[in-house]
Protein backbone atom coordinates (compact mmCIF):
# COMPACT_ATOMS: atom_id res chain seq x y z
CA UNK A 1 0.00 0.00 0.00
CA UNK A 2 2.79 2.37 0.94
CA UNK A 3 4.48 1.47 -2.34
CA UNK A 4 1.47 2.87 -4.18
CA UNK A 5 2.04 6.32 -2.74
CA UNK A 6 5.80 6.21 -3.11
CA UNK A 7 5.21 5.34 -6.75
CA UNK A 8 3.05 8.40 -7.20
CA UNK A 9 5.56 10.61 -5.43
CA UNK A 10 8.46 9.24 -7.47
CA UNK A 11 6.49 9.71 -10.66
CA UNK A 12 5.79 13.35 -9.91
CA UNK A 13 9.35 14.11 -8.80
CA UNK A 14 11.04 12.40 -11.72
CA UNK A 15 8.65 13.98 -14.20
CA UNK A 16 9.38 17.42 -12.82
CA UNK A 17 13.14 16.85 -13.02
CA UNK A 18 12.78 15.56 -16.57
CA UNK A 19 10.75 18.54 -17.66
CA UNK A 20 13.34 20.83 -16.11
CA UNK A 21 16.18 19.21 -18.01
CA UNK A 22 14.52 19.48 -21.40
CA UNK A 23 13.39 23.01 -20.72
CA UNK A 24 16.93 24.06 -19.91
CA UNK A 25 18.17 22.51 -23.12
CA UNK A 26 15.61 24.48 -25.07
CA UNK A 27 17.61 27.62 -24.39
CA UNK A 28 21.10 26.28 -24.95
CA UNK A 29 22.70 27.14 -28.31
CA UNK A 30 22.58 24.34 -30.79
CA UNK A 31 25.65 22.45 -31.88
CA UNK A 32 24.64 22.01 -35.49
CA UNK A 33 27.14 22.98 -38.18
CA UNK A 34 25.13 24.06 -41.21
CA UNK A 35 27.29 22.36 -43.76
CA UNK A 36 27.59 24.13 -47.08
CA UNK A 37 27.59 27.52 -45.39
CA UNK A 38 29.81 26.67 -42.45
CA UNK A 39 32.61 24.17 -42.69
CA UNK A 40 34.65 22.59 -39.98
CA UNK A 41 38.34 23.55 -39.71
CA UNK A 42 40.13 20.27 -40.18
CA UNK A 43 43.20 19.50 -38.06
CA UNK A 44 46.59 20.18 -39.58
CA UNK A 45 47.60 16.61 -40.30
CA UNK A 46 44.25 15.38 -41.66
CA UNK A 47 44.54 12.57 -44.14
CA UNK A 48 42.37 13.64 -47.04
CA UNK A 49 43.25 13.94 -50.74
CA UNK A 50 46.80 12.98 -51.78
CA UNK A 51 49.02 15.51 -53.50
CA UNK A 52 52.42 15.15 -55.11
CA UNK A 53 54.98 17.69 -56.36
CA UNK A 54 56.40 16.35 -59.56
CA UNK A 55 59.44 18.63 -59.44
CA UNK A 56 60.68 16.94 -56.28
CA UNK A 57 60.10 13.31 -57.25
CA UNK A 58 63.21 11.27 -57.86
CA UNK A 59 61.38 8.22 -59.13
CA UNK A 60 62.48 5.78 -56.43
CA UNK A 61 59.04 4.02 -56.39
CA UNK A 62 59.09 3.54 -52.62
CA UNK A 63 55.57 4.96 -52.38
CA UNK A 64 54.19 2.65 -55.05
CA UNK A 65 55.67 -0.34 -53.25
CA UNK A 66 54.40 0.79 -49.86
CA UNK A 67 50.79 1.24 -51.00
CA UNK A 68 48.62 -1.67 -49.72
CA UNK A 69 46.09 -1.37 -52.50
CA UNK A 70 48.49 -0.52 -55.34
CA UNK A 71 46.80 2.68 -56.31
CA UNK A 72 49.97 4.62 -57.21
CA UNK A 73 51.15 3.97 -60.77
CA UNK A 74 54.34 5.44 -62.20
CA UNK A 75 56.52 5.04 -65.25
CA UNK A 76 60.16 5.81 -64.64
CA UNK A 77 62.86 6.01 -67.29
CA UNK A 78 66.61 6.06 -66.72
CA UNK A 79 68.40 8.93 -68.44
CA UNK A 80 72.13 9.06 -69.33
CA UNK A 81 74.50 10.18 -66.63
CA UNK A 82 75.55 13.38 -68.33
CA UNK A 83 71.96 14.53 -69.00
CA UNK A 84 71.66 17.46 -66.64
CA UNK A 85 68.40 19.04 -67.73
CA UNK A 86 66.42 17.23 -65.03
CA UNK A 87 67.57 19.56 -62.32
CA UNK A 88 67.52 19.14 -58.55
CA UNK A 89 64.78 18.55 -55.99
CA UNK A 90 64.06 21.03 -53.19
CA UNK A 91 66.47 19.10 -50.96
CA UNK A 92 69.31 19.58 -53.51
CA UNK A 93 69.25 15.97 -54.68
CA UNK A 94 70.16 15.57 -58.30
CA UNK A 95 67.35 13.81 -60.16
CA UNK A 96 68.61 10.89 -62.14
CA UNK A 97 65.38 9.26 -63.28
CA UNK A 98 62.73 10.79 -65.52
CA UNK A 99 59.27 10.30 -64.05
CA UNK A 100 57.24 10.15 -67.24
CA UNK A 101 53.92 9.23 -65.78
CA UNK A 102 52.58 9.42 -62.21
CA UNK A 103 48.93 8.88 -61.55
CA UNK A 104 47.06 7.90 -58.40
CA UNK A 105 43.67 6.22 -58.58
CA UNK A 106 41.87 8.12 -55.82
CA UNK A 107 38.88 5.79 -55.96
CA UNK A 108 41.13 2.99 -54.68
CA UNK A 109 43.14 5.01 -52.19
CA UNK A 110 42.25 4.15 -48.62
CA UNK A 111 43.86 7.20 -47.01
CA UNK A 112 46.17 5.20 -44.76
CA UNK A 113 49.14 7.51 -45.58
CA UNK A 114 51.56 4.60 -45.67
CA UNK A 115 52.97 6.10 -48.90
CA UNK A 116 53.83 9.42 -47.27
CA UNK A 117 56.53 8.18 -44.91
CA UNK A 118 58.92 6.35 -47.30
CA UNK A 119 59.32 9.28 -49.69
CA UNK A 120 62.91 10.56 -49.33
CA UNK A 121 62.13 13.94 -50.80
CA UNK A 122 58.81 14.70 -48.99
CA UNK A 123 57.04 15.17 -52.28
CA UNK A 124 53.98 13.02 -51.56
CA UNK A 125 51.66 14.24 -48.81
CA UNK A 126 48.01 14.32 -47.78
CA UNK A 127 46.15 17.59 -47.97
CA UNK A 128 42.97 18.75 -46.20
CA UNK A 129 40.77 18.72 -49.29
CA UNK A 130 37.81 16.33 -48.95
CA UNK A 131 35.18 17.72 -51.27
CA UNK A 132 36.21 16.15 -54.55
CA UNK A 133 33.28 13.98 -55.56
CA UNK A 134 32.86 13.58 -59.32
CA UNK A 135 30.24 12.15 -61.63
CA UNK A 136 32.36 9.49 -63.33
CA UNK A 137 34.81 7.13 -61.72
CA UNK A 138 37.53 7.85 -64.28
CA UNK A 139 37.59 11.49 -63.20
CA UNK A 140 39.08 10.35 -59.93
CA UNK A 141 42.38 9.30 -61.51
CA UNK A 142 44.65 12.18 -60.52
CA UNK A 143 47.54 12.78 -62.87
CA UNK A 144 50.50 14.42 -61.15
CA UNK A 145 53.20 14.39 -63.87
CA UNK A 146 53.10 17.53 -66.01
CA UNK A 147 56.27 16.72 -67.90
CA UNK A 148 57.28 19.57 -70.22
CA UNK A 149 57.35 18.38 -73.82
CA UNK A 150 60.77 19.81 -74.54
CA UNK A 151 62.20 17.92 -71.59
CA UNK A 152 60.70 14.67 -72.81
CA UNK A 153 62.09 15.21 -76.26
CA UNK A 154 65.54 16.10 -75.00
CA UNK A 155 65.58 13.19 -72.63
CA UNK A 156 64.61 10.71 -75.30
CA UNK A 157 67.15 12.17 -77.66
CA UNK A 158 69.84 11.83 -75.02
CA UNK A 159 68.78 8.25 -74.34
CA UNK A 160 68.91 7.39 -78.01
CA UNK A 161 72.27 9.10 -78.29
CA UNK A 162 73.58 7.02 -75.45
CA UNK A 163 72.12 3.86 -77.00
CA UNK A 164 73.83 4.65 -80.23
CA UNK A 165 77.13 5.32 -78.53
CA UNK A 166 76.88 2.10 -76.65
CA UNK A 167 76.14 0.23 -79.86
CA UNK A 168 79.13 1.95 -81.42
CA UNK A 169 81.34 1.00 -78.54
CA UNK A 170 80.13 -2.56 -78.57
CA UNK A 171 80.67 -2.86 -82.29
CA UNK A 172 84.15 -1.48 -82.01
CA UNK A 173 84.96 -3.77 -79.16
CA UNK A 174 83.71 -6.71 -81.18
CA UNK A 175 85.83 -5.68 -84.11
CA UNK A 176 88.82 -5.23 -81.89
CA UNK A 177 88.23 -8.59 -80.30
CA UNK A 178 87.86 -10.19 -83.70
CA UNK A 179 91.04 -8.55 -84.87
CA UNK A 180 92.84 -9.60 -81.79
CA UNK A 181 91.60 -13.15 -82.21
CA UNK A 182 92.68 -13.20 -85.81
CA UNK A 183 96.06 -11.77 -84.82
CA UNK A 184 96.46 -14.33 -82.11
CA UNK A 185 95.58 -17.11 -84.47
CA UNK A 186 98.09 -15.88 -86.96
CA UNK A 187 100.64 -15.64 -84.25
CA UNK A 188 99.77 -19.11 -82.98
CA UNK A 189 100.47 -20.51 -86.44
CA UNK A 190 103.98 -19.09 -86.38
CA UNK A 191 104.70 -19.99 -82.76
CA UNK A 192 104.82 -23.81 -82.96
CA UNK A 193 107.88 -23.49 -85.26
CA UNK A 194 109.87 -21.46 -82.75
CA UNK A 195 108.77 -23.60 -79.89
CA UNK A 196 109.84 -26.78 -81.61
CA UNK A 197 113.23 -25.28 -82.30
CA UNK A 198 113.90 -24.77 -78.59
CA UNK B 1 -22.96 30.30 -36.35
CA UNK B 2 -25.91 32.63 -36.08
CA UNK B 3 -23.71 35.27 -37.58
CA UNK B 4 -22.89 33.04 -40.52
CA UNK B 5 -26.53 32.27 -41.16
CA UNK B 6 -27.34 35.96 -41.12
CA UNK B 7 -24.45 36.64 -43.48
CA UNK B 8 -25.74 34.06 -45.94
CA UNK B 9 -29.25 35.47 -45.66
CA UNK B 10 -27.96 38.95 -46.31
CA UNK B 11 -26.41 37.71 -49.51
CA UNK B 12 -29.89 37.05 -50.82
CA UNK B 13 -30.74 33.50 -49.83
CA UNK B 14 -34.16 33.76 -48.25
CA UNK B 15 -35.26 30.21 -47.48
CA UNK B 16 -34.33 29.40 -43.90
CA UNK B 17 -33.33 25.81 -44.49
CA UNK B 18 -31.11 26.78 -47.46
CA UNK B 19 -29.40 29.52 -45.52
CA UNK B 20 -28.76 27.19 -42.60
CA UNK B 21 -27.37 24.45 -44.85
CA UNK B 22 -25.08 26.83 -46.69
CA UNK B 23 -23.86 28.33 -43.43
CA UNK B 24 -23.09 24.87 -42.10
CA UNK B 25 -21.19 23.94 -45.23
CA UNK B 26 -19.18 27.16 -45.12
CA UNK B 27 -18.32 26.56 -41.46
CA UNK B 28 -17.27 23.00 -42.16
CA UNK B 29 -14.96 24.11 -44.94
CA UNK B 30 -13.50 26.83 -42.71
CA UNK B 31 -12.84 24.32 -39.95
CA UNK B 32 -11.12 22.00 -42.41
CA UNK B 33 -8.96 24.87 -43.62
CA UNK B 34 -8.11 25.72 -40.04
CA UNK B 35 -7.15 22.09 -39.40
CA UNK B 36 -4.92 21.99 -42.45
CA UNK B 37 -3.21 25.25 -41.50
CA UNK B 38 -2.87 24.19 -37.90
CA UNK B 39 -1.32 20.87 -38.94
CA UNK B 40 1.12 22.80 -41.15
CA UNK B 41 2.08 25.07 -38.30
CA UNK B 42 2.12 22.34 -35.66
CA UNK B 43 4.40 20.04 -37.65
CA UNK B 44 6.87 22.88 -38.16
CA UNK B 45 6.62 23.89 -34.49
CA UNK B 46 7.14 20.32 -33.37
CA UNK B 47 10.24 19.87 -35.50
CA UNK B 48 11.75 23.13 -34.33
CA UNK B 49 10.90 22.52 -30.67
CA UNK B 50 12.19 18.96 -30.77
CA UNK B 51 15.35 20.19 -32.51
CA UNK B 52 16.11 22.87 -29.94
CA UNK B 53 15.38 20.55 -27.04
CA UNK B 54 17.94 18.17 -28.51
CA UNK B 55 20.54 20.96 -28.95
CA UNK B 56 20.14 20.98 -32.72
CA UNK B 57 18.43 23.30 -35.16
CA UNK B 58 15.57 21.49 -36.89
CA UNK B 59 14.65 22.33 -40.50
CA UNK B 60 16.69 25.27 -41.78
CA UNK B 61 17.03 25.03 -45.53
CA UNK B 62 13.52 25.04 -47.03
CA UNK B 63 12.49 28.68 -46.88
CA UNK B 64 13.70 31.04 -44.17
CA UNK B 65 14.65 28.85 -41.20
CA UNK B 66 12.66 25.99 -42.70
CA UNK B 67 9.18 27.53 -42.68
CA UNK B 68 8.19 25.84 -45.94
CA UNK B 69 9.27 22.41 -44.73
CA UNK B 70 5.76 21.11 -44.10
CA UNK B 71 4.64 22.18 -47.54
CA UNK B 72 7.53 20.22 -49.01
CA UNK B 73 6.51 17.21 -46.94
CA UNK B 74 2.92 17.48 -48.07
CA UNK B 75 3.94 17.63 -51.70
CA UNK B 76 6.10 14.55 -51.18
CA UNK B 77 3.23 12.65 -49.56
CA UNK B 78 0.87 13.62 -52.34
CA UNK B 79 3.18 12.26 -55.00
CA UNK B 80 3.76 8.91 -53.31
CA UNK B 81 2.40 5.73 -54.82
CA UNK B 82 -0.83 4.58 -53.26
CA UNK B 83 -0.24 0.97 -52.32
CA UNK B 84 -3.10 -1.22 -51.14
CA UNK B 85 -2.09 -4.74 -50.14
CA UNK B 86 -3.68 -7.38 -52.31
CA UNK B 87 -5.32 -9.38 -49.54
CA UNK B 88 -6.39 -6.33 -47.59
CA UNK B 89 -10.05 -5.74 -46.98
CA UNK B 90 -10.38 -3.00 -49.58
CA UNK B 91 -13.49 -1.08 -48.47
CA UNK B 92 -12.40 -1.07 -44.84
CA UNK B 93 -8.86 -0.15 -45.77
CA UNK B 94 -9.99 2.87 -47.76
CA UNK B 95 -12.59 3.96 -45.21
CA UNK B 96 -10.44 3.69 -42.08
CA UNK B 97 -8.64 7.04 -42.34
CA UNK B 98 -11.91 8.77 -43.04
CA UNK B 99 -13.72 7.19 -40.09
CA UNK B 100 -10.82 8.15 -37.84
CA UNK B 101 -10.84 11.69 -39.12
CA UNK B 102 -14.62 11.80 -38.79
CA UNK B 103 -14.41 10.99 -35.10
CA UNK B 104 -12.14 13.96 -34.65
CA UNK B 105 -13.89 16.28 -37.05
CA UNK B 106 -17.30 15.84 -35.45
CA UNK B 107 -15.91 17.32 -32.24
CA UNK B 108 -15.26 20.59 -34.03
CA UNK B 109 -19.00 21.11 -34.31
CA UNK B 110 -19.09 21.97 -30.61
CA UNK B 111 -15.55 23.21 -30.03
CA UNK B 112 -15.34 26.92 -29.27
CA UNK B 113 -13.01 29.16 -31.23
CA UNK B 114 -13.83 32.28 -29.28
CA UNK B 115 -16.53 33.87 -27.13
CA UNK B 116 -19.30 33.66 -29.74
CA UNK B 117 -17.66 31.47 -32.30
CA UNK B 118 -18.99 27.99 -31.70
CA UNK B 119 -20.84 26.16 -34.43
CA UNK B 120 -23.44 24.93 -31.99
CA UNK B 121 -23.21 26.09 -28.43
CA UNK B 122 -24.88 23.00 -27.02
CA UNK B 123 -26.08 22.97 -23.47
CA UNK B 124 -24.45 19.57 -23.15
CA UNK B 125 -21.42 20.60 -25.21
CA UNK B 126 -18.80 18.86 -23.09
CA UNK B 127 -20.82 15.65 -22.91
CA UNK B 128 -21.23 15.61 -26.69
CA UNK B 129 -17.50 16.10 -27.23
CA UNK B 130 -16.47 13.28 -24.93
CA UNK B 131 -19.03 10.96 -26.48
CA UNK B 132 -18.20 11.68 -30.11
CA UNK B 133 -14.46 11.46 -29.70
CA UNK B 134 -14.84 7.73 -29.05
CA UNK B 135 -15.48 7.18 -32.75
CA UNK B 136 -11.74 7.18 -33.39
CA UNK B 137 -11.61 3.72 -31.84
CA UNK B 138 -13.61 2.29 -34.73
CA UNK B 139 -11.25 3.94 -37.20
CA UNK B 140 -8.20 2.48 -35.50
CA UNK B 141 -9.62 -1.02 -35.35
CA UNK B 142 -10.60 -0.81 -39.01
CA UNK B 143 -7.10 0.31 -39.94
CA UNK B 144 -5.48 -2.47 -37.96
CA UNK B 145 -7.82 -5.23 -39.11
CA UNK B 146 -8.05 -4.40 -42.78
CA UNK B 147 -4.31 -4.29 -43.34
CA UNK B 148 -4.11 -8.07 -43.37
CA UNK B 149 -0.99 -7.88 -41.25
CA UNK B 150 -0.71 -9.53 -37.85
CA UNK B 151 1.40 -6.76 -36.40
CA UNK B 152 -1.05 -4.14 -37.61
CA UNK B 153 -3.83 -6.05 -35.92
CA UNK B 154 -1.96 -6.11 -32.62
CA UNK B 155 -1.12 -2.44 -32.93
CA UNK B 156 -4.70 -1.54 -33.71
CA UNK B 157 -6.08 -3.55 -30.80
CA UNK B 158 -3.60 -2.02 -28.38
CA UNK B 159 -4.34 1.45 -29.60
CA UNK B 160 -8.08 0.86 -29.26
CA UNK B 161 -7.61 -0.44 -25.72
CA UNK B 162 -5.50 2.58 -24.86
CA UNK B 163 -7.98 5.13 -26.22
CA UNK B 164 -10.97 3.46 -24.61
CA UNK B 165 -9.27 3.17 -21.22
CA UNK B 166 -8.06 6.74 -21.11
CA UNK B 167 -11.49 8.13 -21.91
CA UNK B 168 -12.42 7.52 -18.28
CA UNK B 169 -9.82 9.75 -16.57
CA UNK B 170 -10.51 12.38 -19.26
CA UNK B 171 -14.22 12.41 -18.51
CA UNK B 172 -13.73 12.36 -14.75
CA UNK B 173 -11.26 15.25 -14.75
CA UNK B 174 -13.42 17.37 -16.99
CA UNK B 175 -16.24 16.64 -14.56
CA UNK B 176 -14.37 18.72 -11.96
CA UNK B 177 -14.73 21.82 -14.12
CA UNK B 178 -18.37 20.98 -14.70
CA UNK B 179 -18.97 20.70 -10.98
CA UNK B 180 -17.43 24.07 -10.35
CA UNK B 181 -19.62 25.70 -13.00
CA UNK B 182 -22.74 23.57 -12.46
CA UNK B 183 -23.23 23.30 -16.20
CA UNK B 184 -22.02 21.26 -19.16
CA UNK B 185 -22.22 24.30 -21.41
CA UNK B 186 -18.73 25.49 -22.29
CA UNK B 187 -19.61 29.17 -22.33
CA UNK B 188 -21.01 28.80 -18.82
CA UNK B 189 -17.80 27.11 -17.66
CA UNK B 190 -15.72 29.98 -19.01
CA UNK B 191 -18.00 32.63 -17.57
CA UNK B 192 -17.68 30.91 -14.20
CA UNK B 193 -13.95 31.53 -14.34
CA UNK B 194 -14.20 35.29 -14.52
CA UNK B 195 -14.18 35.57 -10.73
CA UNK B 196 -12.04 33.45 -8.51
CA UNK B 197 -9.84 33.62 -5.45
CA UNK B 198 -10.58 36.69 -3.41
CA UNK B 199 -13.18 37.89 -5.90
CA UNK B 200 -10.46 39.02 -8.34
CA UNK B 201 -10.79 37.88 -11.92
CA UNK B 202 -8.07 37.38 -14.44
CA UNK B 203 -5.43 34.77 -13.69
CA UNK B 204 -6.77 34.06 -10.24
CA UNK B 205 -10.11 33.10 -11.68
CA UNK B 206 -8.80 30.18 -13.66
CA UNK B 207 -10.11 26.86 -12.54
CA UNK B 208 -6.90 25.01 -11.99
CA UNK B 209 -5.79 27.10 -9.05
CA UNK B 210 -9.12 27.43 -7.33
CA UNK B 211 -8.53 24.43 -5.13
CA UNK B 212 -5.82 21.77 -4.97
CA UNK B 213 -8.13 19.08 -6.30
CA UNK B 214 -8.73 21.08 -9.43
CA UNK B 215 -4.97 21.30 -9.92
CA UNK B 216 -4.64 17.52 -9.59
CA UNK B 217 -7.53 17.17 -12.02
CA UNK B 218 -5.70 19.44 -14.48
CA UNK B 219 -2.58 17.28 -14.30
CA UNK B 220 -4.61 14.08 -14.67
CA UNK B 221 -6.39 15.59 -17.65
CA UNK B 222 -3.11 16.55 -19.33
CA UNK B 223 -1.72 13.04 -18.90
CA UNK B 224 -4.89 11.29 -20.04
CA UNK B 225 -5.41 13.70 -22.91
CA UNK B 226 -1.89 13.04 -24.21
CA UNK B 227 -2.72 9.34 -24.13
CA UNK B 228 -5.97 9.98 -25.97
CA UNK B 229 -4.10 11.70 -28.77
CA UNK B 230 -1.69 8.78 -29.03
CA UNK B 231 1.34 10.91 -28.37
CA UNK B 232 4.52 9.91 -26.66
CA UNK B 233 4.96 8.70 -24.04
CA UNK B 234 1.87 6.78 -25.04
CA UNK B 235 2.42 6.34 -28.74
CA UNK B 236 2.42 2.57 -29.03
CA UNK B 237 0.43 2.55 -32.28
CA UNK B 238 3.01 4.72 -33.96
CA UNK B 239 6.12 3.60 -32.18
CA UNK B 240 5.60 0.03 -33.17
CA UNK B 241 6.02 1.25 -36.69
CA UNK B 242 9.50 2.23 -35.72
CA UNK B 243 10.09 -1.19 -34.26
CA UNK B 244 8.09 -3.82 -36.14
CA UNK B 245 4.84 -2.52 -37.58
CA UNK B 246 1.89 -0.53 -36.27
CA UNK B 247 -1.75 -0.09 -36.97
CA UNK B 248 -0.97 2.28 -39.83
CA UNK B 249 1.89 0.46 -41.43
CA UNK B 250 0.29 -0.43 -44.75
CA UNK B 251 -0.78 3.10 -45.43
CA UNK B 252 1.26 5.28 -47.74
CA UNK B 253 1.14 8.79 -49.06
CA UNK B 254 -2.03 10.78 -48.59
CA UNK B 255 -3.86 8.13 -46.57
CA UNK B 256 -1.10 8.19 -44.01
CA UNK B 257 -1.19 11.97 -44.06
CA UNK B 258 -4.85 11.73 -43.04
CA UNK B 259 -3.95 9.77 -39.91
CA UNK B 260 -1.33 12.35 -39.18
CA UNK B 261 -3.82 15.18 -39.67
CA UNK B 262 -6.24 13.42 -37.32
CA UNK B 263 -3.52 13.19 -34.69
CA UNK B 264 -2.83 16.92 -34.80
CA UNK B 265 -6.57 17.65 -34.80
CA UNK B 266 -6.86 15.49 -31.68
CA UNK B 267 -4.01 17.35 -30.05
CA UNK B 268 -5.77 20.64 -30.67
CA UNK B 269 -9.01 19.30 -29.20
CA UNK B 270 -7.21 18.21 -26.03
CA UNK B 271 -5.57 21.62 -25.81
CA UNK B 272 -8.80 23.58 -26.30
CA UNK B 273 -10.68 21.47 -23.77
CA UNK B 274 -7.90 21.96 -21.21
CA UNK B 275 -7.98 25.67 -21.87
CA UNK B 276 -11.74 26.04 -21.64
CA UNK B 277 -12.24 23.90 -18.54
CA UNK B 278 -9.08 24.63 -16.54
CA UNK B 279 -7.29 27.66 -17.91
CA UNK B 280 -10.06 30.20 -18.21
CA UNK B 281 -10.95 29.82 -21.87
CA UNK B 282 -11.09 33.20 -23.56
CA UNK B 283 -10.67 35.29 -20.40
CA UNK B 284 -7.53 37.35 -20.27
CA UNK B 285 -5.13 36.81 -17.36
CA UNK B 286 -5.26 40.50 -16.50
CA UNK B 287 -8.53 41.21 -14.70
CA UNK B 288 -10.92 43.49 -16.51
CA UNK B 289 -8.87 43.89 -19.64
CA UNK B 290 -10.96 43.82 -22.79
CA UNK B 291 -8.64 45.25 -25.43
CA UNK B 292 -7.31 41.98 -26.77
CA UNK B 293 -10.11 39.91 -28.36
CA UNK B 294 -11.08 36.69 -26.62
CA UNK B 295 -10.14 34.29 -29.38
CA UNK B 296 -6.50 35.41 -29.24
CA UNK B 297 -6.31 34.43 -25.59
CA UNK B 298 -7.93 31.10 -26.39
CA UNK B 299 -5.44 30.42 -29.16
CA UNK B 300 -2.44 31.45 -27.07
CA UNK B 301 -3.43 29.29 -24.15
CA UNK B 302 -4.25 26.33 -26.38
CA UNK B 303 -0.88 26.73 -28.13
CA UNK B 304 0.74 26.68 -24.73
CA UNK B 305 -0.90 23.36 -23.93
CA UNK B 306 0.13 22.05 -27.37
CA UNK B 307 3.68 23.12 -26.56
CA UNK B 308 3.47 21.24 -23.25
CA UNK B 309 2.44 18.11 -25.16
CA UNK B 310 5.37 18.49 -27.53
CA UNK B 311 7.71 19.18 -24.62
CA UNK B 312 6.54 15.99 -22.91
CA UNK B 313 7.18 14.01 -26.07
CA UNK B 314 10.92 14.64 -25.94
CA UNK B 315 11.25 14.26 -22.20
CA UNK B 316 9.92 10.83 -21.42
CA UNK B 317 10.62 7.36 -22.76
CA UNK B 318 7.79 5.37 -24.18
CA UNK B 319 5.58 3.38 -21.83
CA UNK B 320 5.19 -0.34 -22.32
CA UNK B 321 1.63 -1.45 -22.91
CA UNK B 322 1.24 -3.06 -19.50
CA UNK B 323 2.68 0.04 -17.80
CA UNK B 324 0.20 2.08 -19.80
CA UNK B 325 -2.76 0.04 -18.59
CA UNK B 326 -1.51 0.09 -15.01
CA UNK B 327 -1.13 3.85 -15.14
CA UNK B 328 -4.66 4.28 -16.36
CA UNK B 329 -6.61 1.83 -14.26
CA UNK B 330 -4.60 1.71 -11.06
CA UNK B 331 -3.43 5.28 -10.75
CA UNK B 332 -5.28 7.81 -12.89
CA UNK B 333 -8.83 6.51 -12.46
CA UNK B 334 -8.73 6.24 -8.62
CA UNK B 335 -7.06 9.64 -8.43
CA UNK B 336 -9.75 11.10 -10.69
CA UNK B 337 -12.53 9.64 -8.48
CA UNK B 338 -10.78 10.96 -5.41
CA UNK B 339 -10.62 14.39 -7.07
CA UNK B 340 -14.34 14.50 -7.66
CA UNK B 341 -14.93 13.66 -4.00
CA UNK B 342 -12.43 16.29 -2.94
CA UNK B 343 -13.84 19.03 -5.11
CA UNK B 344 -17.33 18.21 -3.93
CA UNK B 345 -16.32 18.51 -0.27
CA UNK B 346 -14.35 21.67 -0.98
CA UNK B 347 -17.27 23.33 -2.69
CA UNK B 348 -19.69 22.43 0.08
CA UNK B 349 -17.58 23.18 3.12
CA UNK B 350 -15.14 25.80 1.96
CA UNK B 351 -17.07 27.32 -0.88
Amino acid sequence: MIKYFTNIKEAIVSNAIGFGVTFRHLFKPSVTLQYPDEKWNLPERSRMRLHMDWEDCIGCQKCARACPVDCIHMTVTKVPRDFDELGKTKNDTQKRLLVEDFYIDLSECMYCSLCVYPCPEDCLYMTREYEFSVYERDDLIADFAPVPEQLMKNAYEAIEEEQRQKEEARRKKKEAAAKKAAAEQAKAKEEPDSKDEE
Amino acid sequence: MQGLIELVQNLGVTADWLAATLAVIVYAVLVFLFLALFALFAVYLERKVSGHIQDRLGPMRVGWHGILQTIADTVKLLTKEDIIPENADRPLFILAPFVLFLGTYLVYAALPFGPNATASNLNIGLFYIIAVSSLVVIGTIMAGYSSNNKWSLYGGMRSAAQIVSYEIPVGLSLLVGVMMASSLNMSAIVINQTTGIGGIGGFLGWNFIQNPFAFIAFVVYLVAGTAEANRTPFDLPESESELVAGAYTEYSGMRWAFFFLAEYANMWIVAVLATVVFLGGWNSPIPGETFVPGWIWLFLKALGVVFIQMWARWTFPRLRVDQLMVTCWKYLTPIAFFNILGVGFWMIFIG
